[in-house]
C-alpha cells in the first residue's frame, strides 16, 4: 500500500497539470511532467479500488477487548 | 396570664403551625434571585426578593444538584419551596425543593449557559476545526444499532462508493447514560485510531430527547478528538452543543454520510479530466517546438544552403581578379623599364661596337685583350675579333702613334 493519500496524490497531479499548461517548462520538462502525471493518476485510479467493502460492529469480548463483528441490521 | 414560652418553645410552635399550613407546603414563589452563595457543603443559600421585600432561601445538596443550571444573581424564578421556620435562630425562611426559571424552560436556560461557557473558552473556533479527509480509509460511527439512522448512514455511504468500511460503536442516544457513552465512544476510536471520520448523531426529536447530545462531558471529548467529528442530530433548526464543537454539521445523519464520502464517479471523472488535460498539454508544447523548428527550416539558411557559399565564391573571384590585375599592371611596368635598360646596355654592349668596324685585339695564348703595342713584338701571333669572327694574324711591324 502507498503511503501517500488520495488527496495529496489528486492535489499533485493539478498542480503539475496546472504547470504543464502554464506553457513555461522546457520540452524536457513537458515530458518529465507528463510521465509523473501519468504515474500519478494511475495511482489515483488503484486508490478508488484500495478501500474494503466492511460493515462491522465493535463489540466488547470477554477478557475486555473489542472486536470487529459484522454488523447485521436489527430493527427497532 | 400563660406562663411565658421559652424562646425553643415558641419557636416550635411556629414552626409547627407554619408546617401544618396546606397552603405553605409546598409554596410557588416568584421573585428574584439575590445575595446567592454556594458552600462546599452543595447547599444553597441566597434571598429572593421582590420590589418591597424579601425572603431567606436554602437549597439544599439533594435538591441543588439535580437542577440543570446554574443560579447567579438576577435571576427572576419560581421556587417551589416550604415555608418554615429555623428554630434555632426564629428565622422565616423558604427551603426550596425546585427552581424553575420565569418564562424560559430550564433546559434552555441550562443549554445557553453552556454554549456561553464553552464559546468562551475557545471550543467553538472555526480555527479548531479539522478538514475531512477527502477519502475516508473508515467511517466511525456512535449510534444506535436499530432503528433509521444506521440504516440510513449505511445506504448513503453504499450509493455514493459501493466500497466502504465503517464501523459501529453501538450507543443508546438519550436518557441517563447516553452521553457518556456517546463520550466513550469518540475516545475508542481515538484511541484505537482505525477510522478517519467520526459520526455521532440520532434522529429527531424533543429538547429533552436530544439532551445528551447538549452534555458538557460529551462537547469535550469531541473537542478533543483528533479524528474529525461529524455532529448529525437530526434537528432541522436548532443546534445541540456538539453541534457548534464538532468540525462539521449536519442537519440529519443522511446528510453527514453524503458529508464524509465523494462520489466514486465525481472522483473517476476528476482523474480522467486532468489526465486529458495532461496529454493536451504536452501535445501543445510538442506543437510549438515542431512550428519552431519548422519555421528554422523555412529560412534561406536550410532552403538554399549554398547561397552563403556562392557569395563567398563569387567573392573569392572578384578577389583573384582583382589581384591578378594589380599584379599584371605592376609586371607590365617593371618590363617596360626592363625593356628600357636592356635597350641603354645593347647600346653599350662591345659586339655592338664591334659591328661600327672595330676589332678586339688578344693575345692567342692567354685569351686577354692586348691593350698597348708594348706587350707585341714583330712575329708575334695575335687574335683580331670582328663583329662576325676573328682573324689569326701575325705582326709585321709595330709602330707607335
Amino acid at each position: 500500500m502507498v503511503a501517500i493519500t488520495l488527496e495529496d496524490a489528486m492535489k499533485e497531479l493539478e498542480n503539475l497539470v496546472k504547470r504543464m499548461e502554464s506553457g513555461e517548462p522546457t520540452l524536457d520538462e513537458s515530458i518529465a511532467l507528463f510521465q509523473r502525471g501519468v504515474e500519478l493518476s494511475k495511482l489515483c485510479a488503484a486508490k478508488l479500488d484500495e478501500v474494503e467493502k466492511r460493515i462491522v460492529q465493535l463489540v466488547e469480548t470477554k477478557d475486555g477487548n473489542l472486536a470487529e463483528e459484522p454488523f447485521a441490521q436489527k430493527e427497532s | 396570664m400563660n406562663a411565658p414560652w421559652s424562646v425553643s418553645e415558641l419557636n416550635r410552635y411556629v414552626k409547627g403551625l407554619l408546617e401544618a399550613d396546606e397552603r405553605l407546603t409546598p409554596v410557588l414563589v416568584k421573585g428574584e434571585i439575590s445575595g446567592f452563595k454556594s458552600y462546599p457543603s452543595g447547599h444553597l443559600y441566597f434571598t429572593l426578593k421582590d420590589e418591597e421585600s424579601s425572603i431567606s432561601c436554602v437549597m439544599f445538596k439533594s435538591s441543588a444538584q439535580k437542577l440543570l443550571f446554574k443560579v447567579t444573581d438576577g435571576l427572576r424564578v419560581v421556587l417551589t419551596a416550604r415555608a418554615s421556620l429555623y428554630d434555632r435562630d426564629g428565622k422565616f425562611q423558604l427551603y426550596v425543593n425546585d427552581i424553575g426559571v420565569e418564562g424560559l424552560g430550564d433546559l434552555y436556560l441550562a443549554f445557553e449557559q453552556l454554549k456561553r461557557k464553552l464559546s468562551e473558552e475557545g471550543l467553538f473556533d472555526d480555527s479548531r476545526k479539522k478538514r475531512l479527509p477527502l477519502l475516508p480509509g473508515a467511517v466511525g460511527v456512535a449510534t444506535s444499532p436499530s432503528g433509521a439512522v444506521i440504516r440510513d448512514i449505511i445506504q448513503v455511504l453504499g450509493r455514493r462508493f459501493p466500497n466502504f468500511t465503517l464501523k459501529l460503536i453501538p450507543v443508546a442516544v438519550q436518557g441517563a447514560g447516553a452521553a457518556a457513552e456517546i463520550a466513550d465512544a469518540v475516545r475508542t476510536f481515538n484511541a484505537r485510531g482505525d477510522v478517519d471520520v467520526i459520526i455521532i448523531g440520532r434522529g429527531g426529536g424533543s429538547m429533552e430527547d436530544l439532551w445528551a447530545f447538549n452534555d458538557e462531558a460529551l462537547a469535550r471529548a469531541v473537542a478533543a478528538s483528533r479524528i474529525p467529528v461529524v455532529s448529525a442530530v437530526g434537528h432541522e433548526t436548532d443546534f445541540t452543543i456538539c453541534d457548534y464543537v464538532a468540525d462539521l454539521r449536519a442537519p440529519t445523519p443522511s446528510a453527514a454520510a453524503e458529508l464524509v464520502m465523494p462520489r466514486r464517479e465525481d472522483l473517476e471523472l476528476s482523474v480522467l479530466d486532468l489526465r486529458h488535460r495532461l496529454a493536451k498539454g504536452l501535445d501543445r508544447r510538442l506543437e510549438v517546438s515542431r512550428m519552431r523548428l519548422s519555421k528554422s527550416f523555412a529560412s534561406s539558411v536550410f532552403q538554399r544552403p549554398l547561397d552563403g557559399l556562392e557569395r563567398k565564391r563569387m567573392r573569392l573571384d572578384q578577389s583573384t581578379r582583382a589581384l591578378a590585375a594589380a599584379l599584371s599592371k605592376r609586371s607590365a611596368m617593371d618590363r617596360s623599364r626592363c625593356m628600357a635598360l636592356a635597350g641603354k646596355l645593347d647600346a653599350l654592349s662591345p659586339l655592338k661596337v664591334l659591328s661600327r668596324g672595330y676589332g678586339l685585339v688578344s693575345d692567342p695564348r692567354t685569351g686577354r685583350p692586348v691593350t698597348s703595342t708594348a706587350f707585341v713584338r714583330p712575329k708575334d701571333r695575335i687574335d683580331v675579333f670582328l663583329n662576325d669572327g676573328v682573324l689569326d694574324c701575325e705582326v709585321q711591324a709595330v709602330r707607335d702613334r
